[in-house]
C-alpha cells in the first residue's frame, strides 16, 4: 500500500470522519496543539529565562502589559510580575511545567492503575477483593488531600536545600498516586469481560503463561477506554498541579507553573495590577477545558453505544 | 405607634446603635503570637498579645514614652547607683483575684532570667532582686546601669502562686518544643484577659471588670476578637468587607486601596524595627552549600560583595513601593547610637562584588539555602526572593525555603540555619540591645539570637561595659567603637528599615506605635 493510500484510509476512517464533523473537537484539538507547540518552544519563543532569577531586574516589576516600565523604560508584551519576571515567558515555561507534571502524573497513574487493574481483574479471589478495597478506601479521600499528604511527607523527608530541586517530582508522585484508582477500576471490569472470550481460552489451552496472557492478548483489548480516562485525569492532573501549587506547597515561586503564577498574582487583585492573574488564569482554563472537551469527544467516539 | 414614639424609638437606636458595634474590636494581622508564656519568646506579636494581659513594671505607651505601669516610680537608691527602687501600685489584683505583691515582681524577674527564658538577655546587668517591703522592690546590677528601666518595657509581672501551682514555675523552652500550661492559660494584670485561644485561628479577650487603670485610659472596648490571616489579599478583603476593623500590617500593594475605601484609613509611621540577613561566618564549613571544607561567608570579601549587591533602592522602590527606608546598618534612627554616616546605603556595584568574588576564589560563584519567614515582616518572602536574584548576579545560587515564623525563628535560636532573615525591633532603644543579642559572641545570657559565628573578645567586653558605664558621653563612644567595628566585619547584611501601616475603620481614634505594639486600652472609639 503507498503512503497516499494510507493517508486516503485514515482519511476515510469512521474515527477520523467523527473528529472531521465536529467543530468542537477540532477548536479544542487546535489549542491543545497551540499550547503544546507554545511550551516545547518555550526556549524559542520566551525572551528572557524567567527561572534564571539572576537574570530578573526588579526595576522591572509590576509592569503593565504593552506599556514601559516608569523607571527602566523595557516594555513587555503581557507584563511582568512583582520580581520583573516577563509574563509571558512564564506563562511559556510554567506551562511546560504544568503539561511535564500532568503528562508524568498520568503516566504514573496509568501504569499503576493497569498494572493493578490487570491483576486483579484476571486473577480474581483475594487479590481482587485486597486491591479493589485499597481502591475504595482511597475513593473515599478526595484526591487534593492524599497529594498534599503525600507531598508534607517527602518535605520532611527531603533535606531543605533538595526541595526545590524534587518539588517537581514530588509533584508527580503525589498526583500520580492519588489518581490510579479511576483506571484500576475500569481495566478491572474490561478484563473480567476479556477473560471469558475465547481467545483468552484459546491461549489459556495452548500453555501460554498468565503474565504474557494479560499483556499480550488482554491489555490491547482494554486500552479504548483508558486512553479516555487518560484524557480526562491530564485535565485533572493539570488542574491538581495549579491548585497546589497555588496552596503554596508545588512547585516553588523560583520555578513557577500556572498555578503558582496565579498565586502570585492573586496578591495583587485589590492593587490593580490585574495581569499577573489573569493571563496564566486564561492560559490554565484554555488548556484545562480544551483537553477536556477532546476527552469528552473521544468517550462519545469510541464509545459505539452513543453513537 | 405615634409619631413622636417613633422619633423616640429612632433617636434611641441612633444613640445605642454606635455604643452597641464600638465595644468589639476585630483585630488581624498575618501571624500569630508564638507562645502565651510571656518570658518564652522575645517577639514582638507574641508580646503585642501579652501586653493585653499582662503588664510589666513601666512600659512604652502610644507614642513611645516610658510610662508607669505596675510600678508607680523608680529612682536608684541615693549613695547606691547600683540599685534602682521601685514603688509598686497598690490595690492591683491578677485576673484570678491574687493581691500584686512585690514578691510576684521578685519571681518574674527571677524566673525571666532563668536558662529557658527568651528574656534573659535583657537582664544580663541584673545581678539580684529583693523584696523591701510589700509594695518595694530594689534591682541591683553589676555596676551602676542608667538604662535599666529601658530593658522592663516588655517584661512582663505573672502570679507566684498561680505560676507555682501550675508547674510554670520554669519558662517553657519554646525552641526545644516544649509545652506547658503557662503557654496556653493566663493570669495577668493587664486591661483585657483571656476567654479563649486557638492558637493561629483566633484569640478572644474580653475587658478586665476589675482594671485598676479605670478613668485614666479610654477602655472603651470590652472585647477583642483576634484572628491571625497570613494571605495578604485575604486580609485586605476581610478589612474591605468589614469583617475586621483593625489590620496591623496591610500589604503595602493595597494602601492606596485601602485608603480610598469608604469607613476605613491608614495611618502611617516610621517603625523601629530593621530587617537584615544573618550568614554563619564561623563555622569552619557550611551544611547547606556547595563549598566543600570551608565556608565562603567566612571570607570578607564574600560578605562584602553581597553586601554591594544588594540593590537596597530597586527593594523599596518596587517589593515595597516606596514604605521602607533602605538601610546601610542594622539600627533604625529611634536608636541611641544611630548616626547618618552608618545608615548610609552602601553604594550597589555589581563589577566591583564579581571582582571580590573572583579575589576570595568564587569566581564560579556556590550555592547555599536561605531560610526566610513568610508570615512575620512586610513582604517578607517577597523581599527574600528579590534577595535571591541579587545574589544570583553575582554567581551565588541561594535556594530559597520560606517558612511560617513559628518554625522559622526556632532555626535560628537552634542555629540549625546558616543563612537566615531576621528583622529587629529595639524596644530599649539603646544600641546595648542590638548587641547584647546580636554581636555579642553566644555565650551564656549573652548573644542569644546571634547565629552568626560571630566572636570577637573586644567588642564582646565592650559590649559589657556598656552596662556599667556611668558617663554617658564614654558610653557613645564606646556604642560608636562597636559599630565601627560590626560594620567594618559585615557582621550583617541590612536591608531597611520598616514603615508601619495601621488600618482601621475611621470612627476608630488610634495612633501608631513606634514599636508596632497596640495597647487597646488606650483605643477610643469617635
Amino acid at each position: 500500500m503507498s503512503i497516499g493510500q494510507r493517508l486516503y484510509q485514515w482519511w476515510d476512517s469512521d474515527f477520523f470522519y467523527a473528529f472531521r464533523t465536529s467543530p468542537v473537537a477540532i477548536v479544542a484539538f487546535s489549542v491543545v496543539m497551540l499550547l503544546f507547540g507554545g511550551a516545547l518552544l518555550a526556549p524559542l519563543l520566551s525572551v528572557m529565562d524567567p527561572f534564571d532569577m539572576a537574570a530578573l531586574n526588579l526595576m522591572n516589576g509590576f509592569t503593565p502589559p504593552m506599556q514601559p516600565n516608569a523607571f527602566t523604560g523595557d516594555t513587555f508584551l503581557l507584563g511582568t510580575d512583582d520580581q520583573g519576571r516577563d509574563l509571558w515567558s512564564a506563562i511559556l515555561h510554567g506551562l511546560r511545567v504544568s503539561l511535564f507534571v500532568g503528562f508524568s502524573a498520568v503516566g504514573l497513574a496509568m501504569a499503576i492503575g493497569i498494572s493493578l487493574g490487570l491483576l486483579a481483574g484476571y486473577l480474581g479471589g483475594w487479590v481482587d477483593a485486597l486491591i479493589m478495597r485499597v481502591a475504595d478506601v482511597q475513593v473515599t479521600f478526595p484526591s487534593i488531600l492524599i497529594a498534599m499528604l503525600i507531598f508534607g511527607i517527602a518535605r520532611g523527608l527531603l533535606p531543605p536545600e533538595a526541595r526545590n530541586d524534587f518539588a517537581i517530582w514530588v509533584l508527580i508522585l503525589s498526583i500520580g498516586l492519588s489518581e490510579w484508582v479511576q483506571f484500576a477500576r475500569t481495566v478491572r471490569g474490561t478484563t473480567m469481560v476479556e477473560k471469558e472470550k475465547e481467545y483468552v481460552q484459546a491461549a489459556q489451552l495452548l500453555g501460554l503463561s498468565r503474565l504474557q496472557i494479560m499483556r499480550r492478548h488482554i491489555l490491547p483489548n482494554v486500552m479504548g477506554p483508558v486512553l479516555v480516562i487518560a484524557t480526562i485525569t491530564l485535565a485533572l492532573a493539570i488542574i491538581a498541579e495549579a491548585t497546589l501549587s497555588f496552596l503554596g506547597v508545588g512547585a516553588p515561586p523560583t520555578q513557577p507553573s500556572l498555578g503558582t503564577l496565579i498565586s502570585i498574582g492573586q496578591d495583587f487583585l485589590f492593587s490593580g495590577e490585574w495581569w499577573i492573574l489573569l493571563f496564566p488564569a486564561l492560559t490554565l482554563l484554555a488548556l484545562a477545558l480544551s483537553v477536556n472537551l477532546l476527552g469528552d469527544w473521544l468517550r462519545d467516539t469510541l464509545n459505539p453505544r452513543l453513537q | 405607634m405615634p409619631r413622636n414614639q417613633i422619633a423616640a424609638a429612632i433617636l434611641a437606636a441612633a444613640v445605642i446603635a454606635p455604643l452597641a458595634s464600638a465595644e468589639t474590636l476585630r483585630w488581624a494581622r498575618s501571624g500569630d503570637s508564638l507562645t502565651l508564656d510571656p518570658h518564652a519568646q522575645n517577639e514582638g506579636t507574641t508580646h503585642t498579645v501579652a501586653h493585653q494581659i499582662y503588664e510589666p513594671l513601666l512600659h512604652r505607651d502610644m507614642a513611645g514614652q516610658i510610662v508607669p505601669a505596675l510600678a508607680t516610680s523608680w529612682a536608684t537608691v541615693p549613695g547606691n547607683p547600683n540599685v534602682w527602687r521601685f514603688t509598686l501600685r497598690e490595690g492591683v489584683t491578677f485576673h484570678g483575684g491574687e493581691a500584686f505583691t512585690a514578691d510576684d515582681v521578685v519571681f518574674s524577674i527571677k524566673r525571666a532570667k532563668m536558662e529557658s527564658s527568651d528574656m534573659k538577655g535583657l537582664l544580663t546587668s541584673v545581678k539580684d532582686v529583693r523584696a523591701v517591703d510589700d509594695l518595694t522592690v530594689d534591682i541591683e546590677t553589676n555596676g551602676a546601669n542608667p538604662l535599666l528601666i529601658n530593658n522592663l518595657t516588655n517584661l512582663f509581672i505573672m502570679d507566684r502562686g498561680w505560676s507555682e501551682a501550675n508547674d510554670s514555675a520554669t519558662p517553657q523552652d519554646f525552641a526545644a518544643g516544649e509545652t506547658s500550661f503557662a503557654a496556653a492559660n493566663t493570669n495577668g494584670t493587664g486591661a483585657f484577659q483571656l476567654v479563649s485561644r486557638t492558637p493561629d485561628e483566633r484569640t478572644v479577650f474580653k475587658a478586665n471588670p476589675n482594671y485598676w487603670g479605670k478613668g485614666q485610659f479610654p477602655l472603651e472596648v470590652t472585647e477583642i476578637i483576634f484572628t491571625p490571616i497570613q494571605s495578604a489579599a485575604t486580609r485586605v478583603a476581610a478589612l474591605l468587607s468589614g469583617e475586621v476593623d483593625f489590620v496591623q500590617d496591610v500589604p503595602v500593594q493595597d494602601l492606596g486601596r485601602v485608603d480610598s475605601a469608604d469607613g476605613l484609613k491608614v495611618v502611617k509611621a516610621a517603625q523601629n524595627r530593621v530587617i537584615f540577613f544573618g550568614m554563619n561566618q564561623g563555622k569552619a564549613d557550611l551544611e547547606t552549600d556547595s563549598v566543600e571544607g570551608a565556608n565562603p561567608f567566612a571570607d570578607r570579601r564574600v560578605r562584602e560583595a553581597m553586601n554591594i549587591a544588594i540593590n537596597r533602592e530597586a527593594i523599596q522602590k518596587v517589593v515595597m513601593r516606596g514604605q521602607s527606608d533602605p538601610t546601610g546598618v542594622i539600627m533604625p534612627p529611634f536608636v541611641n547610637g544611630w548616626t547618618a554616616e552608618l545608615g548610609a546605603i552602601p553604594a550597589n556595584d555589581l563589577n566591583k562584588a564579581k571582582s571580590l568574588m573572583a579575589d576570595a576564589g568564587y569566581g564560579d560563584g556556590f550555592s547555599v539555602t536561605l531560610n526566610c519567614p513568610n508570615d512575620r515582616y512586610i513582604n517578607d518572602e517577597a523581599i527574600c526572593q528579590a534577595f535571591v536574584g541579587m545574589m544570583g548576579q553575582i554567581g551565588i545560587t541561594v535556594n530559597l525555603d520560606s517558612k511560617p515564623k513559628a518554625q522559622h525563628f526556632p532555626t535560628i535560636q537552634n542555629q540549625t540555619t546558616e543563612f537566615y532573615m531576621l528583622g529587629w525591633g529595639v524596644p530599649t532603644f539603646d544600641s546595648h540591645y542590638i548587641f547584647n543579642f546580636l554581636v555579642h559572641s553566644r555565650e551564656g545570657d549573652r548573644g542569644p539570637w546571634n547565629n552568626t559565628g560571630y566572636s570577637n573578645a573586644d567588642v564582646d567586653s565592650m559590649i559589657v561595659s556598656l552596662e556599667s558605664e556611668t558617663d554617658l558621653a564614654v558610653r557613645d563612644a564606646t556604642i560608636g567603637k562597636i559599630w565601627n567595628q560590626v560594620q567594618q566585619d559585615i557582621v550583617y547584611l541590612p536591608v531597611h528599615n520598616q514603615v508601619l501601616n495601621w488600618s482601621m475603620a475611621n470612627n476608630v481614634a488610634f495612633d501608631v506605635q513606634p514599636e508596632d505594639q497596640p495597647h487597646f486600652k488606650y483605643l477610643s472609639f469617635q
